[in-house]
């Protein structure tokens, strides 16, 4: 039945609670009943068991930076196809952006959102509320009555809030709800028509520039505001250096401040825009060798807390056309793990700091009780093989939509199993699932 | 030659560009003595695909496609594929179903024919794509350059303008640096490529040290249509600072050529006198433009006549 489960003889691994043994998890009700070695499953029950030799379990991941797209342009993506992507990502929990058509800026787009999220997906979803109406940079949107009905945090992201008083003023209203506001950081002005990173590459390729400053600006002016309200901040999709310095420094002044990174501001240049492929153009843009270091260094000394995709689903018509007039973004749920662990493998970062950053710190960052496989907890897990090869699959992925320009790479570490609350929502099939 | 399309001088090697030049002399030669160019496009189709105004280059392609026997179709389509509600793929599905031999792409966005390139089995000839390159216009004045010059080899040559938004001068600076110029380029701060010193130019603001000791001057066609507010105050302010005249050259060398790829903005970029007097080559560059493009074509079209004639 579900939620009764028995994972045997798993490396669980959950730094939340400085855990690394092998061992069993016992799984009753939805819960975490019990780990050790060598569990014995209560009497007269059958409970369905998990050889999990040689992979590793760890608390269901969480992504904080997703777009789900419905309402409104369920061409790209739905609420189905993104959460089965995520579950096949490994992911248990994730936020979707306010972003959608209508902008989730109402409990009513915020109850629609949860009610379809009840009847279409088997992992958690959890809204981000938009910080003003419409993203229109002009007016708070109904803050409270969005928390009321279930929002995580604000979001104008895909857009700055320019105007500096009404950021103010979000920062300020997020306080009564514990909100985190999450900036999306780029100066609308200075990134003006740019498609790409402002450098060498685009005086190269021909193509217009957006300058490192245009979010650096917006990241010390969220800083300052943050520290002048006393609320809490988290800086979405953070690429360069320059950020990086700014957050660091926050922390050490003692401003409530979080950052995440993504999967290709880790492991892309702007040098892949020379192919115009149009999947490599993405806000914040691809940026230079030297800010991949910093993002990289800023992981592994937890000044970026946590790992989230952006994922960002377009389609064909949408990117299979002129690189200046593609849209930004890219697909990133179905590729996440790989490539985080691909960074783990090859730059040294650990592996407790990359599922710490995918498990209870963006769990704190948007205040939900997940992230950890501590007695009593949730059974979201997930459980992958760390020595499994293949090769990106674009056609695989189950989202709609397949604008990555990951597609082809050899990489290591495959998802088994997405389990939510002792429920097996994914499981990878030898020889493939499709 | 190996290279199957024409996408920019940054993906040439110094010979490709020597091959262009030389065969460009020879057919410039034969024309001049009534001789008969090779028929290399004979029962061949060139698509000459332009979305973006142009009556100079499409034109220049038009007549080169003709004097080696090619016909010629023209299509212009002004604004993006996006705007149209159709897929650049769309786009070239639908000259490949044309089945032309050769493709000419003149596109307002950067690497436009690189996604063609990507999708057709045919030569493609990138007539300017963007910001980014524009080949055939950087190998006509290489080969003006060779013609009164002598060589290209040590010359000092100075791009000034709108370096920033001109393809022109990114598909000079790749092919002069390959045959061994020294380039530099002027114009103002905010006209000027982000980086652009790292592409091995010299980079100047003030346009009378500039032209000291210069072989080459090429002025480019500023467009203040295309300039975003903050770019250049006036047309005026600009032709001060960044202007061509007679008095700027004072300090240039006396036999400095003075190039432009066209059109002339006259009292803009270049003063009347400079753009009609004699260290003038812009009409050569066109005449020349024509002849370069007959070599491209017939290189790319691959014919057997090739041996022969080189």
């Amino acid at each position: 039945m579900n939620g009764e489960l028995v994972i045997r003889k798993a490396r669980i691994f959950d730094p939340s609670q400085n855990l690394d043994v092998v061992g069993d998890i016992l799984i009753q009700k939805g819960k975490i009943e019990a780990l050790g070695t060598q569990i014995n499953v209560p009497l007269g029950k059958n409970i369905p068991e998990i050889d999990a030799q040689g992979w590793l379990a760890t608390p269901g991941w969480i992504d904080i930076h997703t777009h789900l797209r419905e309402p409104g342009q369920t061409h790209k993506e739905n609420i189905r196809t993104g959460t089965e992507a995520a579950a096949a990502g490994g992911f248990t929990s994730i936020a979707c952006m306010a972003n959608t058509k209508p902008v989730n800026d109402s409990s009513f787009i915020t109850t629609y959102i949860q009610q379809k999220v009840a009847s279409e997906s088997s992992i958690n979803v959890y809204p981000i509320g938009a910080i003003t109406k419409g993203l229109d940079g002009q007016e708070l949107a109904e803050i409270g009555s969005m928390w009321e009905a279930g929002i995580v945090a604000i979001s104008d992201d895909g857009k700055t809030v320019m105007n500096s008083y009404l950021m103010r003023k979000a920062l300020d209203y997020s306080k009564r709800f514990n909100l985190a506001v999450v900036c999306h950081a780029e100066d609308t002005n200075l990134k003006g028509r740019g498609v790409m990173n402002e450098g060498f590459n685009s005086a190269r390729f021909g193509l217009r520039g957006i300058p490192k400053a245009s979010e650096e600006i917006i990241v010390a002016r969220d800083i300052l505001l943050t520290e002048l309200t006393g609320a809490r901040l988290h800086v979405a999709h953070v690429s360069t250096a320059g950020s990086v310095a700014l957050i660091r420094e926050a922390k050490r002044r003692g401003i409530q401040i979080t950052a995440e990174v993504t999967p290709h501001h880790l492991t892309l240049t702007d040098e892949v825009v020379g192919t115009y492929d149009t999947n490599t153009k993405v806000a914040p843009p691809l940026r230079e060798p030297q800010d991949v270091e910093a993002v990289t260094e800023a992981l592994a000394d937890g000044t970026i807390d946590a790992l989230a995709s952006d994922h960002a689903p377009h389609s064909v018509e949408d990117k299979e056309v002129e690189y200046d007039h593609a849209e930004f973004g890219m697909v990133g749920l179905e590729t996440a793990f790989p490539l985080y662990y691909r960074v783990a493998l090859q730059k040294g970062v650990s592996l407790k700091r990359i599922v710490s950053a995918m498990t209870h710190k963006p769990a704190e960052i948007i205040g939900i009780p997940k992230g950890t496989l501590k007695i009593g907890a949730d059974a979201d897990i997930t459980i992958f093989d760390p020595d499994m090869k293949y090769r990106i699959n674009k056609n695989d992925f189950r989202s709609k939509s397949k604008n990555t320009p990951f597609d082809g790479w050899d990489v290591q570490g495959k998802v088994r199993y997405t389990i939510v609350a002792g429920k097996i929502v994914y499981q990878e099939i030898p020889g493939g699932n499709r | 030659m190996s290279i199957p399309s024409l996408l920019g001088t940054e993906f040439l090697s110094k010979a490709q560009i020597e091959q262009v030049l030389k065969l460009s002399f020879l057919f410039k030669k034969c024309l001049k003595q009534n001789q008969a160019v090779p028929q290399t496009l004979a029962g061949k189709t060139v698509i000459l695909l332009f979305f973006e105004p142009s009556t100079r280059t499409r034109s220049s392609f038009e007549l080169a496609a003709k004097r080696l026997g090619g016909n010629t179709l023209v299509l212009t389509k002004e604004g993006s594929s996006a705007e149209k509600g159709e897929t650049l793929v769309d786009t070239a599905k639908t000259v490949q179903a044309m089945q032309p031999d050769l493709l000419v792409l003149r596109h307002p966005s950067a690497g436009s024919p690189f996604h063609l390139d990507q999708i057709l089995d045919i030569p493609i000839v990138n007539a300017g794509d963007g910001f980014h390159e524009h080949p055939t216009q950087a190998l006509l004045d290489l080969m003006t350059i060779q013609e009164f010059k002598g060589k290209i080899e040590g010359l000092k040559v100075l791009i000034v303008g709108d370096i920033a938004h001109s393809r022109v001068a990114r598909s000079n600076i790749y092919a002069l640096k390959k045959m061994g110029a020294e380039v530099s380029v002027c114009g103002p701060p905010t006209l000027l490529p982000p980086k652009v010193e790292q592409m091995g130019v010299e980079v100047h603001y003030e346009l009378e040290k500039a032209v000291k000791d210069k072989d080459v001057i090429m002025t480019l066609r500023i467009q203040f249509e295309r300039l975003n507010p903050g770019q250049s105050p006036s047309r005026g302010e600009y032709s001060k600072f960044y202007g061509i005249s007679e008095s700027v050259l004072k300090t240039a060398k006396a036999d400095v050529l003075i190039m432009h790829p066209g059109p002339v903005n006259r009292g803009v970029e270049i003063s009347p006198e400079v753009a009609d007097g004699s260290r003038s080559v812009i009409l050569n560059q066109v005449g020349n433009g024509v002849i370069v493009r007959m070599a491209v074509l017939h290189l790319l079209t691959g014919n057997e006549l090739l041996k022969g004639w080189l």
